[in-house]
């Protein structure tokens, strides 16, 4: 039941205030969120001035410094296996781990978003085509697929985030069709339908703002996934090629110093994990933030 | 209500046939919907939703349609505004065929719809002026903001404070008064209101009620009233149409069918309604059972199943709508009141 | 025993969240064994709460009930655990609006009846499957040992309907809560519906309290009717004493909303405004706003009761202690 039918004797109404704005409150208000946003805001952050924040050349190796301890002097967090400035290459792969980590996700919200909301729109025949031809990708496990693809095309930036966005466009497809096909059988979409409006009017002024947000909601939640994948193509030396630093490709040619020193090897691990962690929950704030309805 | 010298919305379609010209007549049709089911989604059963309905409406007249779920009311009213597409038969505004002179479009300029869930027909993320001014925008129609606030006006809500407001901050009532105040947007000369009070609370319902009376005599409007409510569907109609399963079983003026009804299954409806004295209440339900489901309805007259006078003829030959003596104007597909039927109790007064 | 089977003393629901509801303020009500109330009132009234209040299915966090409610002499606030579940189905049930949702889609009704039986009355299976098949037969439903392996979804809306009813009325309980059981049903099965209601009423000698917003409805099932607005009972009376001779404006103005005899197009004499929003404790009577005869007196305090006759009640300042023409 709902508890409260607003009246309209006196107009008693709370003030009116913005859907967003309201969103925003209640962000602010969550404090494990803005923690986690605040982290991914520093890495972005400093991933992007990376040149200015005077580190050490990434790519600078020296044979004699090579695998020196965290806390070394003159190397804050160590060297790696050709010794170069740990510091230096983790701050510099942020920029290409968070670029494909991030990059098909929003690529693949735009392409999947416009399929889905067509195919729900739409319906009947056109909804059976997207929708089965989406299914097919659907069969595979998406690391399987990313794997699949990346092997298929080569290694390569370019190829990391094709196939990538590849995976993540099913899911996103998926979802959005379902919201819209919701949204459809509401009785404003027909009120709309009958006055006239062509089908393009209807699905920009009345679907679109209805079911963007869920669906974005639903993207940012593959983001640390994305990243994972992105990392693990790399691992697996089928995405960024060395000697870029890359936080995947770190972990994969620092394998063979786990044991000589098993903290430093750990640290592009902890990294993607620290990120995909702060994606996660900052995803998980941003879904109940727009979940409130007042 | 005279048709010829009322005041029409601004913009709204020119008047083509004269007075004498009935708005609306609906010949023959029909909308069966398959039913899919299995692997491959085969078709594996037709819902006879409307099945061979016809009926007009003149010029300023209110037309009621009541009948039980699956009877096909709302789909004749999607049907008639164009969001289903008719499988057959011919609708024909002001003496336009849809389809010939008549364009869809056009169409919609002419006839709109008032939904009965005030919340699920309003756009959440629009504000209620953006709302009402959506269709006018659409047809290309001159100032819809300046509309949308006269008309809000209208209806009993004050455009400076609600204008901006959004869908969830209004009450059932006020949402509803939007709703109507968006079809007027789009100056239609027949509004089609489906079940548009039925989710009110009964003191806001008379409300609207009042002000729907009120917007017919100021701008002319037909009306086509679709309730499960007799009481409403009398104080509002001229005419009331009963539908089941589909099919029309009795079309009349309210007081000739309100004395009098001619079809068994319009006398139950009429008997099912709560009596309202407490000294004299029912005692016997008219009818057992429920609707049948209209998916393969029973041959012959579709009501054959549950009715108290029904013969062998009834579950062999459908009954034709055929006027009754007595009152013109008044219709009903019974056998009972055709002497030719064959069935053996027609023509007698059965019914009592 | 007692003579009262429900006595419901200033019962007070607020619901707290992001705002606090006011839902039920200082209700009082009572009913005999065998009685069968009909408590009128449109959405927001209290109506559902005060039912739900009785079965103690509000969520406990969030809601905070004061007063005392004793069903049969028994503190219904005090039970827990076991006491709490014979109670809920044993000593009380309820049929909801929509048995869609009420019954249990993976079960067949005849097991679910029967497994209600079993719990409450701790019948064998035969013995608790042949009462399933007894009661199928009391809400007159066709071919019963068939309907019995049918699952919910296999039926008819009206078929759910009884056969929720059956499962309601299988333990034989002394009290039946009804919640608008009728309103999603059709003309035609809402009236048999309530005739079967009243018949099984009259069968089992049990006490009913029927929740509805129809009049029409109640006139068909309730000897009495209590008017609910705002979350407060304002008017009580026997049916024909409400129905003949109502008194609060509120209950005069629904009387004249429901069209039984208005002439067509006839102006009607709308109550206006809507509901008040219960976001506050009322400070007066509820009505004031919307009522045509209200005066500052009406604002200043929530009217008390005034007693018109045995068990008839009114709460309105300016109501005439002698009946209207």
């Amino acid at each position: 039941m709902a508890l409260v039918e607003t009246s309209g004797l006196g107009g008693i109404t709370t003030a009116h205030s913005g859907y967003w704005s309201g969103v925003a409150r209640r962000l602010v208000r969550d404090p494990v969120t803005m923690i986690c946003l605040t982290i991914l805001v520093l890495l972005i952050l400093s991933a992007i001035f990376a040149p200015w924040l005077g580190l050490a050349d990434p790519h600078k190796g020296s044979m004699i410094a090579r695998l020196k301890p965290i806390g070394t002097e003159g190397h804050l967090l160590g060297t790696d296996e050709q010794g170069r400035d740990m510091l230096a290459r983790l701050i510099y792969g942020g920029r290409l781990t968070l670029f494909i980590g991030l990059m098909p996700v929003v690529l693949a919200f735009f392409i999947g978003s416009v399929l889905g909301i067509i195919a729900g729109y739409a319906g009947g025949l056109t909804n059976t085509i997207i929708m089965r031809t989406v299914d097919v990708f659907f069969a595979f496990p998406s690391v399987l697929l990313a794997i699949a693809i990346s092997g298929a095309l080569g290694a390569g930036i370019v190829n990391s985030l094709v196939s990538l966005t590849i995976v993540f466009i099913p899911p996103i497809t998926r979802v959005a069709e379902a919201v819209t096909s919701g949204v459809r059988a509401l009785d404003y979409i027909d009120a709309a339908r009958a006055s006239g409006a062509k089908a393009l009017t209807v699905i920009r002024v009345h679907v679109i703002g209805n079911v963007l947000s869920p669906i974005f909601v639903y993207a940012t939640s593959l983001t640390s996934v994305c990243m994972i994948l992105a990392a693990g193509l790399s691992f697996l030396g089928i995405g960024v090629r060395p000697p870029e630093p890359e936080w995947g490709l770190m972990l994969n040619t620092l394998r063979s110093a786990i044991y000589v020193d098993p903290w430093l090897s750990a640290l592009p691990g902890l990294m993607i994990f620290v990120t995909s962690l702060c994606l996660n929950l900052l995803s998980d704030g941003v879904r109940s933030a727009m979940n409130v309805r007042d | 209500m005279s048709a010829t010298e009322t005041v029409t919305l601004p913009g709204s379609l020119a008047d083509k046939g004269g007075p004498a010209q009935a708005l609306l007549i609906v010949k023959d049709l029909r909308k069966y919907f398959p039913v899919r089911g299995g692997i491959f989604g085969r078709r594996q059963a037709m819902v006879q939703a409307v099945d061979g309905v016809s009926f007009s409406v003149e010029k300023g007249e209110t037309l009621g349609i009541v009948g039980e779920s699956g009877c096909g009311k709302s789909t004749t009213a999607r049907l008639l505004i164009g969001l289903t597409e008719k499988d057959a038969g011919e609708i024909i505004f002001d003496g336009q065929g849809l389809g010939g002179e008549l364009s869809p479009r056009e169409l919609r300029r002419g006839v709109q719809m008032v939904f009965q869930d005030s919340y699920a027909s309003l756009n959440p993320r629009l504000t209620i002026e953006d709302s009402i001014a959506f269709g006018a925008r659409v047809q290309g129609l001159d100032d819809p903001v300046g509309r949308a606030h006269r008309l809000m006006a209208r209806v009993g809500l004050d455009p400076t404070r609600f204008a901006q407001r959004y869908p969830h901050e209004l009450s059932g009532g006020q949402r509803q008064r939007i709703n109507i105040a968006r079809a007027l947007a789009m100056s239609p000369r027949l509004v089609i209101l489906d079940e548009a009070v039925s989710a009110l609370d009964k003191s806001v319902e008379a409300q609207v009620l009042n002000l729907l009376v009120d917007l017919r005599g100021e701008f002319g409007l037909t009306y086509i009233f679709i309730s499960h409510d007799l009481n409403v569907v009398r104080y509002i109609s001229d005419r009331i149409l009963v539908m089941y399963l589909g099919e029309v079983v009795e079309v009349g003026p309210v007081d000739a069918i309100w004395s009098a009804q001619a079809h068994p299954y319009t006398r139950s409806l009429f008997s099912a309604m709560p009596s309202m004295d407490p000294d004299n209440r029912t005692k016997t339900p008219p009818l057992s059972g429920d609707p049948p489901n209209p998916i393969d309805p029973p041959e012959g007259c579709r009501f054959h199943t549950r009715c108290r006078f029904a013969d062998s003829v009834c579950k062999t030959r459908a009954p034709k709508l055929l006027e009754m003596p007595q009152t013109p104007g008044h219709l009903a597909a019974c056998h009972l009141h055709d002497p030719a039927s064959g069935h053996p109790k027609a023509g007698t007064e059965v019914m009592g | 025993m007692t003579e009262k089977l429900v006595d419901i003393r200033n019962l007070t629901v607020r619901f707290k969240g992001a705002r606090t509801v006011y839902a039920i303020n200082d209700l009082s009500l009572s009913l005999k064994q065998g009685e069968t109330l009909a408590l009128l009132g449109e959405s927001g009234s209290g109506k559902s709460v005060t039912l739900k209040t009785l079965l103690r299915l509000l969520p406990p966090r969030r809601s905070e009930i004061e007063g005392e409610i004793r069903v049969n002499g028994t503190d219904v606030q005090a039970l827990s655990g076991k006491a709490l579940q014979s109670y809920r189905g044993g000593e009380v049930s309820m049929v909801f609006q929509d048995p869609g949702l009420a019954l249990d889609p993976v079960y067949t009704v005849g097991a679910q009846i029967a497994e209600a039986v079993m719990r409450h009355k701790g019948l064998r299976k035969e013995e608790a499957i042949s009462t399933a098949f007894d009661m199928l037969q009391r809400v007159h439903i066709p071919s019963p040992e068939r309907r019995l392996r049918n699952y919910p979804h296999e039926l008819s809306g009206g078929m759910r309907q009884r056969v929720m009813i059956a499962l309601a009325l299988a333990c034989r309980p002394r009290l039946l809560l009804a919640d608008e059981p009728t309103t999603a049903l059709d003309a035609t099965v809402q009236i048999q519906i309530l005739l079967l209601l009243r018949d099984l009423q009259r069968e089992f000698g049990m006490g009913v309290i029927f929740v509805t917003h129809d009049i029409g409805v109640a006139v068909e099932v309730s000897e009495r009717i209590a008017v609910m607005y705002a979350g407060r009972i304002v008017e009580e009376g026997t049916t024909h004493e409400i129905i003949n001779d109502p008194r609060h404006p509120y209950t005069r103005g629904l009387l004249a909303a429901n069209l039984h005899d208005i002439a067509r197009g006839e102006r009607l004499n709308a109550i206006p405004g809507a509901p008040p929003a219960l976001e506050e404790p009322p400070s007066g009577c509820s009505f004031a706003p919307r009522c045509p005869m209200a005066g500052p007196v009406c604002r200043a305090g929530v009217p008390d009761f005034v007693n018109l006759g045995p068990r008839r009640r009114v709460a309105c300042l300016r109501v005439d202690p002698v009946p209207a023409e």
